[in-house]
């Protein structure tokens, strides 16, 4: 092969791998944005590539046999049917493999569960059709607002032209620090609901009457969408969640703020009064 | 005595016309009804699916209000899982398995006849559930509370409707059971049986087991909603997750329910068309019976975001990915079956090998499902979706259509029109295709299931899929006119005509005789 058409290879191999890239989000997970989504992402590529090397040596026989065994090229039939030691081999590999696969994932498993330790605990109760949340512990303690779907209607009724965060923004975002372990309580008021962030690489149900907990560290700044995982009802496709993660220093702002704000709602109503 | 004998001189004798149907105890008859009350039910769930995808070819609100697109997709869940799939396998055997075996009928003939026409009744108490006040069921195929104490009598129809099919599979199930371990021939020991029976037999066990615990699921569901119960309520001391675990205990050996007989017809029509004994014919036996075994143990697998323990996720998991072993034995030992065969592509064995590449690709997503934090992902998105449609479109339903090619000629006397079914395949084949491969990766990239409508970014998959599904909906109608051409006309099949053919059936005529084996034939 000639240096040029290695060069031509190597670069067409390049671009593709780029536009690979540049479509990736569509075409693969959102870009992760915790340790525990960058698992994810990285056990589901190690996984895929397993499962292209065993299509392509199966399939790669299968197709063979399709290709050289047919009655139509006067192939005469074998007549075996049975090997103790190929049986053997065969059952033998799929489960290394398997263990190969199950070792990163146990380790995943068991850092998803420990929601020990975190810096904010924030409640999340699903409600037909929104989400409410709670700031029990840490920085921002006692804020407490509710989050609905902010697209306007007619975009749904196609009335309007739909905006770009189409169905994925809301009313009042879920604002948090960047860097610090936040620990999601979920819980529903009336149906099953589920709490999911993509980028985050979290999604834990929302039951009603029992509460159930779920943690992530965002590693940057940023608005992070996600969606209800779980049929809630008739608005099941319009209960998105969005995450808000902030500096450190915007997000001491954030609290103040919102703590001045429903002080001055307590005050107007004590004046009210 | 003289009674008797002219009794069996009428033997083929029976009423004509709707009362044949009526009251047919004869297992072809009853088989002939599954099939094309699976085939009406079928295009019933087609139908909803065609309108599931017209609502998502675009982004917005346009044919159907998110409510009536819940019932939709309720509604085509349960009429494929239990009105097209599973009774389409029961019509299967009730034709295949006495004639496999060496037997003139099925054991419980009366039953059979009850078992069938239980059917229909719960069929139409689905599909007239959409007019009732409060619509059809809108909960999803797996109606979890308390979602599902919400809905109106569409609900309750639903509840009656899985009752009364619970009730018919049973029958069917110990029917088969009863017929496979009672009437086989003298000399066909169990480790001679056809495999298409022998994983029969192992899916009725299945049946048996799991239908019972679906039945006292939707008991639960009904007294929780009409008489005060708190089962699946928490604030009077239930719990919602019980629901799941007990559903899923009858769901995931359900799955099995779907695939095992599958897994049968393929491997009957594998050795046929490569000329050549099946590979492994024991360790086939093994992994059916294996797999059926560990399927009872991995439901939660489909409860990944409850929230268990991590040690109860872990146990799913392992137990989980293990099934991959014995699915993976059982396409070793086709691919190991076709290897120096002498192989020819009929419509049957493109369909079987049409099964088993996309199966292939629904078991590797079923492994990705299997990991949990993957799963965490993916769960609840339309990458579950691409990945049961792999394997119950082009699994359970493609290995359905391979089994009715290949045995046609010996149901009809006649064969089917070749070149329109090869068409039949490739135009399913690839539709099926473009309507799920995209699937996946709208799953990927966030979109969840069960939504109406979704954002922007999903909206050029969704519209390939929606072509694909149109496509493969449409293709289907081929398959209607292919069985009717073939019913009323056109080249008189063998009684042997695949060459390679090396089961009981095709020592019968063609077409086979109202009674199948009158005198048992002997196995050597």
């Amino acid at each position: 092969m000639s240096s040029k058409s290695v060069m031509t290879l190597v670069g067409s191999v390049a671009l593709a791998f780029y536009s690979s890239m540049a479509f990736s989000s569509k075409y693969n997970f959102q870009e992760p944005q915790s340790v525990i989504a960058q698992d994810i992402y990285d056990q589901h590529i190690w996984a895929l590539w397993i499962c292209l090397a065993i299509f392509v040596g199966v399939f790669g026989v299968m197709f063979y046999s399709i290709v050289k065994h047919r009655k139509s090229v006067g192939y005469k039939a074998a007549n075996f049917h049975h090997s103790t030691t190929v049986e053997v081999i065969w059952t033998t590999i799929p489960l290394l493999i398997l263990v190969a696969m199950a070792y990163p994932a146990t380790k995943t498993v068991i850092a998803m569960k420990d929601t020990s330790a975190s810096d904010i605990t924030i409640k999340a109760t699903g409600y037909q059709w929104m989400w409410g949340y709670d700031y029990l512990q840490g920085e921002g303690e006692g804020i407490s607002f509710y989050s609905k779907l902010s697209t306007p209607p007619a975009q749904v009724t196609n009335k309007e032209p739909k905006g770009e965060n189409y169905l994925l923004e809301v009313d009042n975002n879920l604002v948090v620090p960047v860097g610090k372990k936040i620990r999601v309580i979920t819980t529903a008021n009336d149906v099953l609901h589920a709490w999911w962030v993509p980028a985050f690489g979290v999604k834990q149900d929302a039951i009603p009457g029992f509460i159930r907990d779920l943690w992530f560290t965002a590693d940057k700044p940023g608005l992070y969408r996600g969606q209800c995982a779980e049929l809630c009802g008739k608005d099941h496709g319009f209960m998105p969640i969005v995450v808000e993660v902030l500096e450190q220093e915007k997000y001491a702002q954030w609290v103040a703020d919102k703590q001045k704000a429903s002080a001055a709602v307590v005050t107007t109503a004590a004046v009210g009064n | 005595m003289a009674v008797v004998q002219d009794v069996h001189g009428h033997h083929d004798h029976h009423p004509s016309g709707i009362m044949r149907w009526v009251t047919t105890t004869n297992h072809k008859d009853i088989g002939t009804m599954y099939l094309w009350f699976s085939f009406a039910m079928f295009l019933t769930g087609g139908f909803l699916a065609m309108g599931i995808r017209a609502e998502l070819f675009m982004p917005g609100i346009q044919i159907l209000e998110p409510e009536l697109f819940n019932s939709f997709t309720t509604l085509h869940g349960l009429i494929m899982v239990f009105g097209a799939i599973m009774p389409a396998f029961v019509g299967l055997a009730n034709w295949q398995v006495p004639m496999m075996i060496g037997a003139p009928d099925m054991a419980f003939a009366r039953m059979n006849n009850w078992s069938f026409w239980l059917l229909p009744v719960a069929g139409s108490l689905l599909i007239s559930s959409f007019f009732v006040p409060g619509g059809a069921a809108a909960g999803g195929w797996t109606f979890y509370p308390p979602l599902s104490a919400q809905g109106g009598l569409g609900v309750d129809m639903m509840i009656f409707a899985i009752h009364i099919l619970g009730a018919s599979s049973i029958m069917g199930a110990i029917n088969i059971i009863t017929t496979i371990l009672n009437m086989r021939a003298p000399g066909m020991t169990l480790m001679k049986m056809p495999m298409f029976v022998w994983t029969w037999l192992i899916t009725a066990y299945l049946l048996v087991l799991v239908m019972p615990v679906l039945a006292g699921t939707v008991t639960m569901l009904l007294t929780d909603r009409h008489f005060g119960t708190s089962f699946f309520n928490a604030a009077g001391g239930g719990d919602p997750v019980l629901f799941q675990h007990v559903f899923w205990f009858f769901g995931h050996p359900e799955v099995y329910i779907m695939i095992l007989p599958a897994f049968g017809i393929v491997s009957e029509i594998i050795p046929t068309f490569s000329r050549k004994p099946l590979f492994g014919y024991s360790s086939m036996v093994y992994a059916t019976a294996s797999i059926a075994i560990l399927s009872c143990v991995v439901w939660a697998h489909h409860m990944f975001t409850v929230g268990m323990p991590a040690v109860g996720q872990l146990f799913f998991m392992y137990a989980t990915m293990l099934i991959a072993v014995p699915t993976g034995v059982k396409v070793f030992n086709w691919t190991a079956t076709m290897w120096r065969g002498s192989m020819t592509f009929e419509t049957p064995m493109l369909f079987s090998i049409g099964f088993i590449f996309l199966f292939v690709i629904g078991g590797f997503s079923g492994v990705v499902c299997a990991i949990v934090p993957i799963d965490i992902q993916v769960q609840d998105t339309y990458y579950v979706i691409a990945h049961f449609h792999y394997v119950l479109v082009s699994g359970a339903l493609f290995a359905i259509f391979a089994g009715v090619y290949y045995w046609l000629p010996k149901w009809c006397g006649r064969m089917y029109d070749e070149k329109l079914a090869k068409m039949h395949f490739w135009l399913s084949m690839i539709f099926f295709n473009v309507a799920f491969f995209v699937q996946h990766f709208l799953g990927l990239a966030g979109m969840p299931r069960r939504i109406p409508d979704y954002s922007l970014q999903f909206a050029d998959f969704n519209m390939i899929s929606s072509i694909g599904a149109f496509g493969f909906g449409l293709s289907q109608l081929l398959f209607l006119y292919i069985v009717i051409k073939c019913i009323r006309g056109g080249e008189k099949a063998a009684d042997k005509p695949w060459d390679g053919g090396t089961t009981l059936e095709w020592t019968l005529p063609s077409p086979a005789p109202y009674h199948s084996f009158e005198t048992p034939p002997v196995i050597k």
